[in-house]
């Protein structure tokens, strides 16, 4: 099994060594694969708002510019209210299903967060988190397809897979990264006519050695490793009930890449709808009603995968926070830091990480933003190096962390 | 001239043997696919052309370049005002948001409620009453909606198809992104005001056009950049400061001027955006036009990359900036190479780059001069150009629905738009500045391959609602008793016998198929399913992904 990388990466005179691989071998290394780590990275575009994700309630700053919209302290045994989680910090309560997470200290949250750059535009914003070099444009790829090219090589076809429409920019680069909406329409669909799944495979197969037939035979590869592996028939293990959304779908079938033992390496999904200018709420309303969504497909993403958790690390991002004071519309307007979950296997969590910047006026970004302590960078480098073993400076160009090391993977 | 037998083709039939490793009985090195032979020099010479200056060659445009004279066929593609383009501008009379100016387009498509939002999330409203009284039609995402089915029945039914190229490799030049804020009602009014006049005329109006355009005034944020003491007078953000944004000064050296490596420094940057502070959108919400605000303006005098702007010009020193870098050699450079990457190759050679950067120079950024020195280039016409682009989807659709002889309606625009997300490019979707990547390696990717097949099936088996395609008259004369004649035909009409010997092989070895074969000449003709399954997979082919 030749794959386009393999190609790029040996040059033509490797060709014949590889192309006579076989099929035992190729077995061995797919039963090693099997074993690896996965980061799944989750972006929640639009940019949260942290101060509602995990509430800084000991802060004295807080309860005052949300007049509408802040959330109560908690209290014990009030379920409805945010939940404490170390005297400073809670949890937002459509939130709640993670906290078994946090008590088995599988989940950690990285608070004031974000982004050297001080662009408030989302699309900037995203880019420039995507490709991890922020203010430069002109990066060709992302960091997550500059992880997998920094492992070494396998041969699975779905070693980075992205659910969704598209390749995000943070997947696109030289690492063949698969983009599908689903594992189910992953495939040539002729109904019953399997001669038209047939032609084209043979279109494919066989002929020069360029991008697109070296793709096209790739993607063969995955389309029969997938039906093989029936990976889209694997049910939900140990009672997980995902969201019946699309973001608790993308994650529902990540988990089944994983259980079907694929060689997946890294994963990337995301979520829209956090941009909640207008009638945020508080408690309720239209954000908890995202956050339920994004809680709920975390928890039964983290309870369907089970004991294959320790070698699983799912990290939550978004392009920057939202303003400290809630605005006109009680909702909140583009600000800077925000909170990130890290959830897993050697995630040292049950901790709030990262130095609180504090809320009184003159400790604000601009006088009117959480300040950014943890450059995105610093978490995402240890979440590369310590997770997927593969060293940060090629994945962030020019960045050299000044801050100490978080120490959020063990 | 076609009736290259299939006997001699089945000589090499993709052998199955169950079990053993296909990849192993592959050479390792195979040497391109050989042309077929039935295609001669000056044929291969205006394929090449179709291939590059419009959307994909339909059935017949061949031998009408071929009578015209290419030459004489390039000449009237530069001169597009001079093609009479009836049908096409009545099939968009059916998008009535494509001609309408912005004020109006606020006015009838305003943006959502945000109460409803908040009655929705609380269940105060359900959604079928939010689709009652927020239908989707009165939408401002309706505004580009109807903007990509109309790119989609210009690109597949326009006759000035290089006009229509030009339009796009325009507009992703000066990229906007519809979806971003105040854009959705701009949009439609950018490509029709700033860039279309100038796709085929001067260059620096084109910069002059989207400099001053409130889409691109969003998108960039020059609307809110200001001198650094500004403060906002009125509006919820009275009294707020709003100081210089940098934005759009640095995109228009880096990506619309300049280019990356153009020579100019931060320092330039900030000098470039104090010149355009005042450059803002009167109104955004109700009228939506240029203005310029004095009172946000920076007065003092700027140094543009050595050139000296005095204190005092207002309005003008945009103006100014803008005449600096388009008179700029690197401009030149920058722009040329995008050209001949477009039109040649993914690695533009450098002494043709160097060639069309002279024009430039020489002709104060003449378009269609520009191209004339592409299209007389031995690289345009080189071994190493033929085939050697990537279409990117919005190309593959469009040529799919040109290959097998298809129209479209506006209802079939929005169908073929969607298609073209499907496999990666949501039209007026793009959202950094850069646009669309002219690059292969950006389009090749499994599930995009998957769905480019998907679609050729789709498209061949009639599921696009509004397009119709013409298999019986591709097929016509062929004896549809006879799966070798059919597929002749459509190997001839859709890749122009272009294919190479492999794809001809596994195709003919295709005819032995039994769901291929059930071809019948008798009830549903020879434009039954089974000729759409051939043509799908023709379309679907590697060959049919190139250009």
């Amino acid at each position: 099994m030749i794959t386009r990388r393999t190609f790029v990466k040996a040059g033509g005179c490797a060709l014949v060594a590889y192309a006579g691989a076989p099929r035992f071998l190729l077995r061995t290394a797919r039963a090693a694969e099997a074993s690896g780590k996965v980061l799944v990275a989750v972006f929640q575009r639009g940019a949260v708002d942290g101060l509602s994700m995990v509430t800084p309630f000991g802060d004295p700053g807080y309860a005052g510019v949300r007049p509408s919209i802040g959330l109560q302290a908690p209290r014990r045994g009030e379920s409805e209210r945010a939940a404490d989680l170390d005297g400073f910090f809670a949890l937002h309560p459509a939130l709640a299903p993670l906290l078994p997470l946090w008590s088995s200290r599988t989940l950690a949250v990285v608070h004031a967060c974000g982004s050297p750059d001080t662009t408030r535009s989302h699309f900037d914003a995203q880019d420039y988190m995507e490709t991890g070099t922020p203010g430069v444009k002109a990066t060709p790829d992302g960091w997550l397809a500059r992880a997998v090219g920094a492992r070494p090589a396998k041969s699975s076809p779905f070693r980075a897979v992205a659910m969704g429409p598209g390749l995000p920019r943070t997947l696109q680069g030289d690492v063949g990264a698969i983009s599908m909406q689903s594992l189910d329409r992953f495939d040539v669909r002729a109904g019953s006519d399997a001669s038209a799944r047939a032609g084209f495979e043979s279109l494919y197969e066989q002929g020069v050695r360029d991008l697109l037939h070296g793709t096209g035979r790739e993607t063969f590869d995955a389309v029969k490793m997938l039906r093989s592996a029936r990976a889209s028939r694997l049910p939900p293990a140990n009672g997980a009930d995902y969201p019946r959304a699309p973001f608790g779908e993308a994650l529902r079938q990540i988990a089944q890449l994983i259980k079907a033992d694929v060689g997946l390496e890294v994963a990337f999904a995301d979520m829209q709808g956090w941009d909640t200018h207008v009638g945020q709420g508080a408690e309720r309303g239209q954000l908890a009603l995202r956050l339920r969504d994004f809680g709920g497909a975390l928890t039964a993403f983290a309870r369907d995968l089970g004991d294959k958790m320790a070698d699983v690390v799912v990290l939550t991002m978004s392009e920057f926070g939202r303003t400290v004071a809630e605005n006109g519309n009680r909702g909140t307007d583009h600000g800077h830091a925000t909170a990130m979950l890290a959830l897993g296997g050697g995630v040292r969590g049950g901790r709030v990480y990262g130095r609180w910047p504090g809320l009184e006026r003159h400790q604000l970004f601009e006088g009117r933003d959480l300040a950014v302590t943890t450059d995105f960078r610093s978490l995402f480098s240890e979440v590369a190096t310590r997770h997927l073993g593969v060293p940060a400076a090629p994945l962030f160009p020019g960045f050299r962390s000044t801050e100490p090391p978080l120490g959020i993977l063990a | 001239v076609l009736g290259l037998g299939l006997v001699g083709l089945l000589v090499a039939p993709a052998t199955r043997a169950a079990g053993a490793d296909r990849s192993a009985a592959m050479p390792a090195l195979a040497a391109p696919a050989p042309v077929a032979p039935t295609v001669s020099a000056e044929d291969r010479r205006i394929l090449h052309t179709l291939s590059r200056l419009t959307y994909g060659a339909r059935p017949g445009d061949l031998e009408r370049v071929r009578a015209m004279g290419v030459l004489a066929w390039i000449d009237r593609q530069l001169r597009p005002g001079t093609i009479d383009d009836g049908p096409t501008e009545r099939a968009l009379a059916e998008l009535p948001t494509l001609r309408r100016p912005i004020p109006e387009l606020l006015r009838d498509f305003p943006r959502p409620d945000p109460r409803l939002r908040a009655q929705i999330a609380s269940g105060e409203m359900s959604r079928q009453e939010m689709m009652e009284r927020y239908p989707i039609e009165k939408r401002p995402a309706r505004i580009a909606a109807e903007l990509g089915a109309a790119k989609v029945v210009r690109a597949v039914t326009s006759e000035r198809q290089l006009e229509e190229v030009m339009v796009e490799f325009w507009f992703n030049h000066f990229n906007v992104f519809a979806g971003k804020g105040d854009v959705r009602w701009y949009v439609s009014a950018y490509e029709r005001e700033a860039i279309r006049p100038h796709a085929m005329g001067k260059f620096p109006d084109l910069v002059r056009a989207t400099a001053h355009h409130p889409a691109m005034l969003f998108y960039l944020d020059n609307w809110l950049s200001a001198r650094p003491d500004y403060r906002v007078l009125a509006g919820p953000n009275r009294g707020r400061k709003a100081g210089l944004n940098e934005n759009y000064a640095r995109e228009l050296m880096e990506l619309h001027t300049l280019g990356v490596d153009g020579g100019y420094t931060q320092a330039d940057v900030t000098e470039v955006a104090r010149a355009f502070t005042g450059w803002t959108i009167d109104r955004p919400q109700t009228s939506g036009h240029f203005i310029f605000r004095p009172g946000m303006h920076d007065t003092g005098e700027k140094i543009v990359l050595g050139h000296r702007i005095r204190a005092g010009g207002g309005r003008d020193d945009g103006e100014r900036v803008i005449e600096i870098l388009t008179r700029h050699s690197a401009t030149a450079r920058h722009v040329a190479t995008k050209l001949v990457r477009r039109f040649v190759s993914d690695a533009p050679p450098p002494g043709l780059v160097a060639r069309v950067a002279g024009t430039y120079t020489s002709t104060g950024g003449d378009i269609p001069l520009m191209l004339r020195t592409i299209f007389e280039s031995p690289e345009f016409y080189g071994e190493a150009a033929y085939q050697a682009k990537i279409k990117k989807p919005f190309e593959f659709v469009a040529s799919a629905v040109r290959a097998l002889g298809g129209t479209t309606d506006a209802r079939g625009g929005m169908a073929l738009a969607r298609a073209s997300a499907e496999i990666g490019e949501p039209l007026y979707q793009a959202q950094p500045p850069t646009g669309y990547a002219d690059r292969a390696e950006v389009w090749v990717n499994a599930g995009a391959l998957l769905a480019r097949m998907n679609f050729a099936l789709g498209l061949a088996l009639g599921r696009y609602p509004g397009v119709s395609v013409e298999l019986g008259a591709l097929v016509a004369g062929a004896d549809p008793s006879s799966p070798a004649a059919v597929l002749d035909r459509l190997l001839a009409s859709i890749v122009a016998d272009q294919a190479g010997p492999r794809t001809r092989a596994v195709l003919a070895a295709q005819l032995s198929e039994p769901q291929i074969t059930r071809l019948t000449p008798d009830d549903r003709g020879p434009a039954n399913t089974d000729v759409a399954k051939l043509a799908a997979l023709v379309i679907g082919s590697p060959e049919f992904q190139r250009r």
